[in-house]
C-alpha cells in the first residue's frame, strides 16, 4: 500500500488550487482525478468536428489574485483588458456596460446613467463589506476566534465609516430581492433586466425571490485587473487557465493521476486514513481533501456507518439542481447581433430584456419545465482564441437559463424543443444565425452532471442562498473546510464562499489545513 | 381539490376514538374494576385493573399480565441490519447474537439521548427494535447508504409482558414447552394459533418474567391461552401504576418520565446524554463508529457532562417524587424523578438528577425537600438522602435458570 501526506480528490482548479499549496509546504500530494484530464470546468471538449468548446466557464470574473499570482496568471489578470457587457434589447439599440460593471455606458440616457452609477456605487460598497467574508475561513459557531471578530470589526466599521445611514440601508437591502432594488433606481429595462439576470444565473431564484439580490452581491465580490465587477477572457482562451493550474500542481511537486477513480474514503471512528480506487488499489495518507461535491464525497464515497445520522440527513437535504443548459453553436463565420459594434462582439451578452423576462422564465422552473423565452449569456469565444474554430468560422457559447435538472416531460423529449427555443431567441437577436450553424451542442445540467461529475449539473456545487452560504456551507458541520471526520477535508465550490472559477475554496481549505487545526 | 363533506367526514372519523383500542382491549375492558386509563403513545392503556397495591403484589407473588401493544416497534432487517444498528445505538451489536435481547439507547450526533429501549434479534439480518418515543423519520434517515428495510410494526404486533415469579408455571401451562431452557434476555420462537408468538425472557421489573410478541389478529387467542393456563398460578392483569412500582424497584429509568429525549426537550438545557442518565454502561468506546461518539467521548475528556442519575435512599416512608434535592439544607443540587415506597425493600426509594459535581464527587449531607399534604395543608419535610447504587432490589429468581417453578 503506497502512502502520501495528503490525498486529493478532484482535479478541479479548485483542488488543483489545495494541492499546490499542501506540496509547497513540503507535503508528499497526490491528486486523484475521475476523468483523463484535470482542469475540471475549465476543460474543453469538442463540440463538432472542428469546433471546440474552452470549458463550461466561458468568462473570467472572479479568479481570485493570490490563486492568479500562485499558477503564474497574475500577470496577465493585472494586463487583462475588461470586456463589455451588453445588455441587448429586443427592440432598439443595447446598452453597453463598459469597465468593471459598467463604469460607464453606451445607449442609455445621461440619467440614466447616472442611475446606474448611483446603484453600481453602493452595490460594489455593500459587496466590499461581504468580500471580506469571502476571503477567509467562515467561524465556527462556539468557537470563534481573535481573527473573526477583527472580521467582523472591520466589517462593522467599514459599513459605518460611510454613515450610520448607508450601513441601515445594507441591513435593509441585504435580503431583498434584486427586482425591487432595479425599481428603486433604474428605469431602463434592458439594465433592469441585466441585473436581474445576473442576480439569478446559476441560482434557482428568480428576480422576485425573496434574497435573490445576493447572487448578484456574490457576483460583484468577484473582480479581475483589481477592479471589482469586471470580466475578461484570458489570452489563449481558457485552455490557457487549465494549463497553468496544473503546470503549478506538477512543478509543486503534486503527483497527478488522471483517469484514476476513487471508490471510497477510509474512515474509522472518526478518522480518516486514505482511500481505495476503482481497481481495489488502497492509498494511506493521514489527509484527504475531496475537492469534488459534497454529496458525492459523503453519501458514496464515506461509508455511512462512519458518519452521523444527523449529519448524513443535513448532507442529503443540500439543495443541488443545476438551472442552467450551456449551448455551444459551431458556426460558418461570426455571428452579427444587432446593432453591436464588432468590437463589442468579444463582450458578454445578456439577453435578458426586463425584469419580467427572467421572472417569466423563472416560473416554470419552479413547476418542473423549461423557460419557453430563455434569458441567457452568451460569449463568442473564438474571437479570443480563434483555434477552437476552423478559418473564418466561429463559435458562440451561451448560458441560458431556465432549464431545470429534471423535467417533467423528461430531458429526452424535452431536449429538442428547449433548443428550438434558445435558437429562436438567438435568432431574434442576430437575424441569420440559424442558417449559419453548422453543429449544435445543448448540455443540460444532466448532461454537465455526467460529463463534469457535478450532481446536479450544478457549478456551484449546491444552491447560493442564504440557506446554504457561510457557516452552513455545504451543511454546518462541515464548513470551514474540516468535516466530522478528522483528516478529511473539503475544498470544492460547494465549501465557502462557492463556485465560480476563484480557487477560494481550494486555497482557503489548504490554509486552513496548514494552520494545523486538524478539525 | 377540496374532497366532498361526505368524503372528509369520512376520512376524519379516527376522531371519535381519540385513543386507539389496543389488540387485548376486549380483555382488559372485561377485566377492569376501576376503568382508569390514560394515553400512552396514543393508546387507551390502564392505570390499573382493580387495585394498584394488589396488583404490585401480583408482580411479587403471583404472575402479572400487562400489555405492552402500546410500545413502539419497529422491525429492522436486511443484509446491512447489524451494521446499521451498530451505527445507530450505543452497544456493539455485533455482540448480540441472534436469539438475543439487549437493553440499549441511540443519541444523536451531538450525543443526546433520543431514547432507550431493547433491541431483539429475531434472527441474523431480522431485529425488533422496541422503544418509547416515535423514531420513524430519523431511523429512516439512519438507513441512508445502508441496505436496510425499515418499517414501524407498532399496531402489527400485539405484545404482553408475563411478569412473576410464577409466570414461568403459566408459560409451562400454557404449553410454551421448551421455555424453561430461555436464559435471561434469550428469545424463542413458538407455534400459536397457526401463526406464531415471540417470548422473551425479558421485563421492566427486575422480577422473572417473560414479553410476548404476536400478529395483533392472534393477540386475543394468546390472552385466552395464558389465561386459561393462569388460573392456578393466580395470573392477574394490571395496569401501569403496578408495573412503575416494580421498575423502580429494578432502577430502570423511563424516557420522558426521568430524562427528557432530545427531540422532545424544548429547553436546550434539558439534553441529556447518556452519562448524565445512567446510560454510561452503554456506550461501548471499542465498537465501531456510533451517533453521537465524538459528542460523548469529548465530553467525557473535557468533563463537561453537567447533571448524573442517582439512586436515593431517604429517610421516612413518604415517597419523595419530583421532590427538590438540596445539598447542606441549602443549596440546590437536582430533582427526584421517580420515588416510591419500596414494599420489598422495605425502604424509601427514589431516583434523581443531580446537576454535577453533587453526585459525583459530593455526595454528602444530602436532603429532599418533600411537600405532604395532610388534609389540605401542606407539611415540608426535609428528610436526608443517600445515594445507593441501583437496582433497590435485586432478585435471584430474576437471573436463575431453569426458572423457579410452582
Amino acid at each position: 500500500m503506497t502512502s502520501f501526506d495528503a490525498i486529493v480528490i478532484g482535479g478541479g482548479h479548485n483542488g488543483l488550487t489545495a494541492a499546490t499549496l499542501l506540496a509547497k509546504s513540503g507535503r508528499k500530494v497526490l491528486l486523484l482525478e475521475a476523468v483523463d484530464a484535470v482542469g475540471g470546468a475549465l476543460r474543453g471538449y469538442e463540440f463538432h468536428p472542428g469546433f471546440r468548446a474552452g470549458g463550461l466557464v466561458h468568462m473570467l470574473n472572479r479568479l481570485n489574485p493570490e490563486v492568479a499570482k500562485l499558477i503564474g496568471f497574475g500577470g496577465a489578470l493585472a494586463g487583462a483588458a475588461m470586456l463589455p457587457t451588453v445588455a441587448l434589447s429586443a427592440i432598439g439599440a443595447p446598452a453597453v456596460l463598459r469597465g468593471a460593471y459598467g463604469e460607464r455606458i453606451d445607449g442609455v440616457t445621461a440619467a440614466e446613467a447616472a442611475c446606474f452609477s448611483e446603484l453600481r456605487e453602493k452595490l460594489l460598497f455593500q459587496a466590499g463589506i461581504l468580500k471580506r467574508f469571502l476571503k477567509r475561513r467562515p467561524p465556527r459557531i462556539g468557537g470563534i476566534t481573535a481573527g473573526d471578530m477583527a472580521t467582523f470589526a472591520s466589517a462593522g466599521m467599514g459599513l459605518i465609516r460611510n454613515g450610520r445611514e448607508e450601513a441601515r440601508d445594507f441591513l435593509r437591502m441585504l435580503l431583498m430581492n434584486v427586482a425591487d432594488v432595479a425599481d428603486e433606481y433604474l428605469t431602463d429595462d434592458r439594465l433592469k433586466g441585466l441585473v436581474a439576470f445576473d442576480a439569478t444565473l446559476g441560482i434557482h431564484l428568480g428576480p422576485r425571490s425573496p434574497t435573490s439580490l445576493l447572487g448578484l452581491y456574490y457576483r460583484l465580490t468577484g473582480e479581475a485587473g483589481g477592479a471589482a465587477g469586471a470580466q475578461f477572457m484570458p489570452g489563449g482562451g481558457m485552455g490557457v487557465l487549465a494549463a497553468a493550474f496544473e503546470k503549478t500542481a506538477v512543478s509543486a511537486g503534486v503527483t497527478i493521476r488522471t483517469g484514476t477513480t476513487v471508490t471510497r474514503i477510509l474512515a474509522d471512528r472518526g478518522m480518516t486514513t486514505g482511500v481505495v480506487l476503482a481497481d481495489g488499489e488502497e492509498i494511506s495518507a493521514p489527509i484527504v481533501v475531496s475537492a469534488i461535491h459534497p454529496q458525492t464525497t459523503f453519501l458514496n464515497l464515506v461509508d455511512a456507518a462512519e458518519l452521523g445520522t444527523g449529519f448524513l440527513r443535513a448532507v442529503k437535504n443540500i439543495r443541488s439542481k443545476g438551472n442552467v443548459a450551456r449551448l455551444d453553436l459551431a458556426l460558418d463565420r461570426p455571428p452579427e447581433f444587432k446593432g453591436l459594434s464588432s468590437a463589442d462582439h468579444r463582450g458578454r451578452l445578456v439577453i435578458g430584456r426586463s425584469i419580467d423576462h427572467v421572472e417569466n422564465a423563472f416560473n416554470p422552473a419552479k413547476y418542473g419545465e423549461f423557460s419557453e423565452d430563455p434569458v441567457m449569456e452568451i460569449t463568442i469565444p473564438s474571437l479570443a482564441d480563434p483555434s477552437l474554430a476552423p478559418n473564418g468560422a466561429a463559435t458562440l457559447s451561451a448560458l441560458v437559463q431556465f432549464a431545470p435538472y429534471q423535467i417533467r416531460e423528461g430531458w429526452k423529449a424535452g431536449k429538442p424543443r428547449f433548443q428550438r427555443n434558445v435558437l429562436d431567441v438567438l435568432e431574434r437577436h442576430a437575424p441569420g444565425i440559424g442558417k449559419s450553424i453548422l453543429g449544435v451542442s445543448l448540455m443540460t445540467p444532466q448532461d454537465i452532471e455526467t460529463r463534469y461529475h457535478m450532481p446536479g449539473g450544478h457549478w456551484h456545487h449546491g444552491e447560493l442562498q442564504a440557506d446554504q452560504l457561510f457557516i452552513s456551507r455545504p451543511v454546518n458541520d462541515a464548513a470551514g473546510y474540516s468535516t466530522p471526520l478528522t483528516g478529511l477535508y473539503l475544498a470544492s465550490a460547494g465549501s465557502h464562499p462557492g463556485g465560480g472559477i476563484s480557487g477560494l475554496p481550494g486555497l482557503l481549505a489548504a490554509r486552513h489545513i496548514l494552520s494545523g487545526d486538524r478539525r | 381539490m377540496t374532497p366532498d363533506p361526505a368524503t372528509r367526514i369520512a376520512g376524519q372519523m379516527h376522531i371519535a376514538t381519540p385513543r386507539l383500542e389496543t389488540p387485548f382491549h376486549p380483555r382488559l375492558a372485561a377485566l377492569s374494576r376501576t376503568n382508569d386509563w390514560y394515553s400512552w403513545a396514543g393508546c387507551k392503556a390502564p392505570h390499573s385493573i382493580f387495585d394498584t397495591e394488589l396488583e404490585y403484589f401480583c408482580i411479587r407473588s403471583q404472575a402479572a399480565l400487562f400489555d405492552i401493544s402500546p410500545m413502539v416497534k419497529y422491525r429492522i432487517s436486511g443484509p446491512d441490519a447489524e451494521r446499521c444498528l451498530n451505527r445507530l445505538t450505543l452497544r456493539d451489536v455485533r455482540k448480540l447474537a441472534a436469539g438475543r435481547v439487549h437493553y440499549t439507547a441511540w443519541c444523536d450526533d451531538h450525543g443526546h439521548v433520543l431514547d432507550d429501549g431493547t433491541l431483539f434479534r429475531l434472527d441474523y439480518e431480522d431485529f425488533r427494535l422496541c422503544c418509547q418515543e416515535r423514531h420513524l423519520p430519523w431511523l429512516l434517515d439512519s438507513a441512508i447508504g445502508f441496505s436496510v428495510s425499515i418499517e414501524e410494526e407498532t399496531e402489527a404486533v400485539a405484545g404482553l409482558a408475563l411478569q412473576g415469579p410464577t409466570s414461568f408455571s403459566v408459560l409451562e401451562a400454557a404449553g410454551f414447552a421448551g421455555v424453561k431452557a430461555l436464559k435471561p434476555f434469550q428469545l424463542a420462537h413458538f407455534a400459536h394459533d397457526g401463526s406464531e408468538v415471540t417470548v422473551s425472557r425479558t421485563g421492566f421489573t427486575g422480577d422473572l418474567g417473560y414479553e410476548l410478541f404476536t400478529s395483533a389478529d392472534k393477540a386475543l387467542s394468546l390472552w385466552d391461552r395464558l389465561w386459561a393456563a393462569g388460573e392456578f398460578f393466580g395470573l392477574k392483569a394490571i395496569g401501569y401504576d403496578a408495573l412503575n412500582r416494580a421498575r423502580i424497584e429494578a432502577g430502570f429509568i423511563v424516557a420522558t418520565a426521568d430524562f427528557v429525549t432530545a427531540e422532545g426537550a424544548l429547553r436546550a438545557d434539558r439534553l441529556r446524554m447518556p452519562d448524565e442518565v445512567g446510560l454510561d454502561w452503554l456506550v461501548d468506546t471499542e465498537k465501531p463508529f456510533f451517533n453521537g461518539r465524538d459528542a460523548i467521548l469529548r465530553a467525557r475528556k473535557e468533563k463537561t457532562l453537567k447533571h448524573i442519575l442517582v439512586g436515593l435512599e431517604i429517610e421516612g416512608n413518604i415517597p419523595a417524587e419530583h421532590a427538590i434535592v438540596y445539598h447542606r439544607g441549602k443549596r440546590e443540587a437536582g430533582l427526584v424523578t421517580a420515588a416510591i415506597w419500596s414494599p420489598l425493600a422495605k425502604r424509601n426509594i427514589a431516583i434523581a438528577s443531580l446537576e454535577r459535581p453533587f453526585g459525583e464527587r459530593v455526595t454528602d449531607d444530602l436532603q429532599v425537600e418533600i411537600y405532604a399534604m395532610r388534609e389540605l395543608q401542606y407539611s415540608r419535610l426535609m428528610k436526608r438522602a443517600k445515594i445507593v447504587p441501583r437496582p433497590f432490589v435485586r432478585l435471584d429468581r430474576r437471573t436463575a435458570t431453569p426458572p423457579g417453578s410452582f
